[in-house]
């Protein structure tokens, strides 16, 4: 098991993006998700493990089923880490759009 | 706020994409990326040289309020197709960063809105996430400066 898995590292599978988007309507059990995927139940339960050894997602024992749930916590802390590059852009592109909505009406 | 920007950088891949939907024809989003004057206004720098045309260079400066160059970059225009794409290199100067390729695509979505897809390749996987992490970096600088400044006063 690799205990020092990155978060990056995890969300840059496509198919583990797709887990997380699914769970975060509502709490899944490995065989609801793996339902959704036409890949094997192992490969499934595989990026479920990765996932949750990055804390992306949580387990939560419900009789005998588990149920995985996203952590909007740790969601968040890979949000922030680009969002500073993303504000950056999305300032400038707002002030371009004032500029040429006021250009546009000058003319 | 609504989150227009869309940064797309998939982990390991040397290259990134910025997304971004205007309430502007399109001939004004690329009048925007074009005309000198404009552009100095939206990117906040100094547009030295802006020559947009297949084989024309580009060169921004930064200064600081006294006057000083805190940024230079420039690059070479190598596609310049009006209202559809510009391709261009990229090159901070004097810093460690290896020039970028970028390409920028510009889209008709309505007779009012438009869209810009910017498509940046690095050198390397290592080179994207330094300058990714760059705001973030200096995010932190800042706020380690404003915390300096305000243990400065205590003392």
């Amino acid at each position: 098991m690799n205990l020092r898995r990155d978060v990056f590292q995890a969300i840059a599978d496509p198919t583990r993006r797709a887990i997380l988007l699914l769970v975060a309507s509502q709490a899944m059990t490995a065989g609801a998700i793996a339902s959704n995927f036409d890949t094997a139940r192992p490969t499934v339960s595989k990026h479920l493990q990765i996932l949750t050894e990055c804390e992306l997602l949580g387990q939560e024992q419900n009789g005998r089923e588990i149920y995985y749930h996203l952590n909007p916590k740790k969601m968040k802390e890979i949000a922030q880490f680009i969002e500073p590059f993303r504000k950056m852009w999305d300032d400038r592109f707002d002030k371009l759009e004032n500029i040429m909505k006021k250009y546009k009406s000058k003319k | 706020m609504e989150r227009k920007t869309k940064i797309t950088a998939e982990d390991g891949q040397q290259d990134m994409l910025i997304t971004r939907e205007f309430d502007l024809p399109l001939e004004l989003l690329f009048k925007a990326n074009v005309e000198p004057e404009i552009v100095e206004q939206w990117m906040g720098t100094k547009v030295v040289k802006l020559e947009s045309r297949k084989h024309g260079g580009w060169q921004y400066e930064t200064s600081d309020p006294k006057g000083n160059v805190v940024f230079r970059a420039n690059g070479v225009i190598h596609e310049f197709v009006p209202n559809q794409k510009i391709t261009r290199t990229f090159e901070m100067e004097n810093t460690p960063f290896p020039v970028q390729l970028e390409f920028f695509e510009f889209e008709k979505l309505t007779d009012d809105t438009s869209k810009l897809t910017m498509h940046i390749v690095y050198k390397s996987v290592a080179a994207r996430d330094q300058m990714l992490k760059l705001p973030f970096a200096q995010g932190l600088n800042m706020a380690h400066d404003r915390l300096q400044a305000a243990v400065g006063k205590l003392v």
